[in-house]
């Protein structure tokens, strides 16, 4: 476990964070709270704006910015761009943040393909399937792009996921103004 | 086909729409709309699955080898459950017909702790700001850092029991998220001596703690029956998995469907087959199926699976603790069917505490300690697997060539299951309390819990890929162009 506390020489105004999970498989969100019960001394130095644990469904000024996931569909490249312009420091957080990860296996093959196996030539699916089309669905991109493509990053965490105590080395750090490094045993490319 | 709600008659500007967009505190991204006319009446309500990653089309071309843990990609809150299902389709594949009794155990214990580690999060981070403020509160209080200044004590257990089943997978996996402990034919390791003893040191607290948990969501529901019997309820069919003796197993057994008055709609189905029983319907507006019983039709054949479905599937449980409030929610309901969508929460609670005394009763195996760990038969070139997954039934179905590469992935996810039931969850919630009404963000927040007592993951649920009717295009920080959008 990170010998980090956060007793110490903080700041008397708590920072603001935002999380999103783009096209990611929430593990990094669950890495963040594998810091287990550090979260409630955290509690006392940050206060969450949007993030899949709040009920903010949009992001609003922010100190630091957590960005999991790749960039896949239109929707993402609008919320990605929503926390840039919102955060002073935006991290991309774990493996398909920082390059596209898992998903990114299928920007070798061609997205119609896909669909048309997926949604009309699969096993089991009902007669007369279609690919879905309708306007509340965001647009798909051809291909996945890591965060970095799309906007500027401040920092990379990697991993499939970051541990939960590299997440909280780095919050702590983060938080308590230094520039964060990682040590041995807290950066892993899994 | 469409159902009460799904479409409105009358297409057109004449309605309005109100979108919730994201539905948060649930894993994954979906999001409402709800078109009403200017009277505030109802027309539409759908629970749009709007995400897609496209995972059973790039496993194709894969070793074998390779699926269980990859397919845990699928979803980190979760990844235990695809990690041990793709592996049991892949046992098959292998010919490992009998696992090794430390193999097994050592998956159960897995499959266990993540169900206590999932339950828990649901319960705790995600669900109870809705059940102890109130669905209207204060949006700011309304998440787990409200509980925590509210109720210390329960956010602190909650975080706890998290902790407990994230250290139990850790143990058997190797790692908390997207672990590799499974293999197919078995597992990689076995359990130490001392991390044997570090997991007992802990469980006896975590069954304390579990019954709780059960104690705080009856109360609840005793409380105030007006609110937690009818909303968002309605009647439909319930799908799980039971040992084939009848009692509830989360890790293996036959397939078992009750219709909406209780009667059994089939039994004792080894799921290999389970291609035979059940369709998916593909509708325009979501990336998520519709799947249904093939014999009964897309309009009678939808069911529910996960908690509510399980607790009232089986004919008893295992364990003593948790049997005993089983016995209680029947007992609650009358000796009928609960349809109750808030019955979710109360029968999840009722499976950690399941869970948390398996995992009690595991560690007292030596099996965990047995160095016996793969086995491997005759063959095969498909195989499906099939567990209870925290959210319900979920099937993994491989077909793999003679180069062992995977030729055929079909994944029907838990949540996938929960479709339609999500859909009519809403709609009945839509009917009761907004139609007519002037929306508010507290009146929206019910229909978000309709979905949230589903614990849906919508990130599993996006593992297809869909194509747009509309036009994008992408351009990196310095204006150049780095993608465009799909053309048909």
């Amino acid at each position: 476990m990170s010998s980090e506390t956060l007793d110490a020489g903080m700041t008397p105004r708590k920072l603001k964070v935002a999380t999103v999970s783009l096209a990611g498989c929430f593990g990094c969100h669950m890495s963040f709270l594998d810091i287990d019960e550090r979260i409630l001394p955290l509690l006392e130095r940050v206060e969450f704006d949007r993030s899949p644990i709040t009920d903010i469904k949009h992001c609003g000024p922010c100190d630091i910015g957590l960005i999991e996931g790749g960039v896949c569909n239109a929707e993402n490249v609008h919320v990605l761009r929503e926390f840039r312009a919102n955060c002073k420091v935006l991290i991309a957080l774990g493996a398909c943040a920082v390059n596209g990860g898992l998903p990114a296996q299928r920007n070798h093959l061609e997205l119609a393909d896909i669909l048309q196996q997926v949604y009309r030539t699969g096993h089991g699916l009902a007669e007369g399937s279609q690919i879905p089309n309708d306007p509340e669905l965001p647009l798909p991109l051809n291909q996945v792009h890591a965060v970095h493509e799309v906007v500027r990053i401040d920092y990379f965490l990697p991993g499939c996921p970051p541990s939960g105590d590299a997440i909280w080395a780095f919050l702590t750090q983060l938080i308590k103004g230094r520039a964060p490094t990682l040590g041995h045993g807290l950066l892993q490319y899994d | 086909m469409s159902f009460e709600l799904e479409t409105a008659a009358v297409a057109g500007e004449n309605l309005r729409r109100v979108a919730i967009d994201p539905v948060s505190r649930v894993e994954g991204h979906g999001k409402v709309t709800i078109l009403l006319d200017e009277h505030n009446k109802v027309h539409q309500v759908r629970l749009h699955i709007v995400e897609f990653r496209g995972f059973e089309r790039f496993i194709q071309g894969r070793p074998y080898w390779e699926v269980p843990v990859m397919v845990q990609r699928l979803c980190g809150i979760c990844p235990v459950s695809h990690h041990l299902a793709a592996s049991k389709a892949l046992d098959v594949i292998v010919g490992a017909d009998r696992l090794t009794p430390t193999a097994e155990k050592m998956r159960r214990l897995m499959h266990y702790g993540q169900i206590l580690q999932s339950h828990a999060l649901h319960f705790f981070h995600l669900s109870s700001p809705d059940l102890l403020f109130g669905f209207d509160s204060e949006v700011s209080r309304r998440n787990i850092v409200g509980v925590a200044e509210k109720y210390p004590d329960i956010a602190r257990r909650g975080i706890l029991l998290r902790k407990y089943g994230q250290e139990v997978i850790r143990h058997t996996a190797g790692k908390r998220v997207h672990g590799t402990g499974s293999v197919p034919g078995g597992v990689n390791k076995s359990l130490t001596a001392a991390e044997r003893a570090e997991l007992l040191k802990d469980v006896y607290q975590m069954i304390a703690w579990s019954r709780d948990a059960v104690k705080i969501i009856k109360e609840l529901h005793e409380q105030n029956p007006a609110l937690y019997d009818r909303f968002g309820t309605f009647p439909s069919n319930f799908m799980g998995m039971v040992a084939p003796d009848g009692s509830l197993d989360l890790y293996h057994g036959v397939l078992r469907a009750k219709d909406a008055a209780g009667n059994i709609l089939f039994d004792h189905v080894d799921y290999q087959t389970y291609d035979t029983l059940i369709t998916e319907e593909v509708k325009p507006w979501s990336y998520m199926k519709f799947p249904y019983f093939t014999s009964m039709g897309p309009e009678q054949g939808w069911y529910r699976v996960g908690p509510l479905a399980r607790v009232q599937n089986c004919d008893s449980i295992p364990t003593p603790f948790a049997e005993h409030e089983r016995r209680e929610f029947v007992a609650y309901a009358g000796g009928k069917p609960m349809h109750a969508t808030l019955g979710y929460h109360w029968a999840r609670m009722i499976e950690m505490l399941f869970a948390a005394e398996t995992i009690k009763e595991l560690l007292h195996d030596d099996a965990l300690a047995g160095s016996d760990l793969v086995v491997a038969g005759e063959r095969r070139h498909e195989g499906v697997g099939v567990i209870e997954a925290p959210r319900g039934t979920l099937f993994h179905h491989y077909q793999v060539g003679d180069d062992d590469l995977v030729t055929m992935a079909n994944l029907i996810v838990s949540t996938t299951n929960n479709n339609q039931a999500m859909n009519s969850a809403v709609r009945e919630v839509a009917k009761q309390y907004l139609d007519g009404k002037e929306i508010t963000e507290g009146l929206l927040n019910h229909i978000e819990v309709a979905i949230r007592a589903y614990d849906p993951c919508l990130s599993c649920a996006t593992h297809a890929l869909g194509k747009m009717p509309l036009e994008v295009t992408l351009l990196d920080a310095g204006g150049r162009m780095l993608d465009r959008k799909y053309k048909s």
